[in-house]
């Protein structure tokens, strides 16, 4: 299982590009931590999920 | 100065927030208020950066005054923290940040603080800081719109270095309004969470 934003999703050997996608997040607007490490956008589709991975993906919203 | 903020703080507190510097990335309705929170705490530098002029409409949250309309903000902020703390150092950079200039800025400093108000830019920049310097703490925010409880304004830490304040819902889009009160819920959030992490009491 691969814990996102605190929930097991069984998401383990999709890319983490696969996941945003399916999960309808805009790739624009986010930010994604993935065992503590801030993943740059360029390496979206290069980085498999693997059980125990812990992810955080922050969406942000307008205003400020 | 110094001992007036000793008297308030504990010295040990005023030594470590007059070492520090703060990058706030954009002077608006979050940056002008954690701005004038950071400057009344006595942190040393701030590091202040927005390409934007002070308008009519930005003073129902921003700290900026009808005198100052037109004025780029860099300097109308200048001149106001100048008036409150004129011991703490003013680093003024007027212009876009984009992913090729954000790192520079922010180069120098040991909180960046991202105060953007579009959603892309925000993104933006807490991906080139964290990118460029993963040792450096960030303090971003999401969500403050709208006449929402004012409880759900929460600082959570995503990691041990990027703490994201706000709601992380209310998008100014959704056309519920934007109020001073509930944007500087989130500016407080902001800032106190920076002097926590300078202080070393952000792990307690």
């Amino acid at each position: 299982m691969v814990k996102i934003n605190g929930r097991d999703r069984d998401v383990s050997g999709a890319t983490l590009a696969e996941y945003l996608k399916t999960a309808g997040y805009d790739p624009v607007r986010i930010a994604v931590e993935r065992n503590d490490e801030i993943v740059p956008k360029e390496d979206y589709g290069k980085i498999t999920l693997m059980d125990g991975d812990i992810v955080e993906v922050v969406s942000f919203v307008g205003g400020g | 100065m110094t001992r007036a903020l000793a008297a308030r703080h504990g010295e040990r507190e005023q030594k470590l927030l007059g070492r520090s510097t703060v990058a706030i990335c954009g002077l608006g309705g979050l940056g002008s208020n954690v701005a004038v929170s950071l400057a009344r705490a006595g942190v040393g530098t701030l590091i202040l950066a927005d390409f934007d002029k002070v308008e009519l409409t930005n003073l129902n949250r921003q700290q900026y005054k009808i005198s100052q309309i037109g004025r780029r903000k860099t300097d109308a902020l200048e001149d106001n923290l100048y008036e409150i703390a004129p011991y703490v150092k003013l680093v003024t950079r007027d212009g876009r940040i984009t992913a090729d200039n954000a790192a520079e800025l922010v180069r120098d400093a040991d909180v960046v603080c991202e105060a953007f108000d579009r959603p892309e830019e925000k993104a933006m920049l807490v991906n080139a800081v964290l990118g460029a310097f993963p040792e450096k703490y960030l303090v971003a925010a999401s969500g403050m719109a709208g006449l929402g409880d004012g409880n759900l304004i929460k600082a959570r830490k995503i990691t041990k270095r990027f703490i994201l304040c706000g709601d992380e819902t209310s998008d100014i889009s959704d056309g519920t309004g934007i109020y001073a009160s509930r944007v500087a819920l989130c500016a407080a959030s902001q800032a106190h969470a920076i002097l926590r992490i300078l202080t070393g009491s952000i792990n307690n």
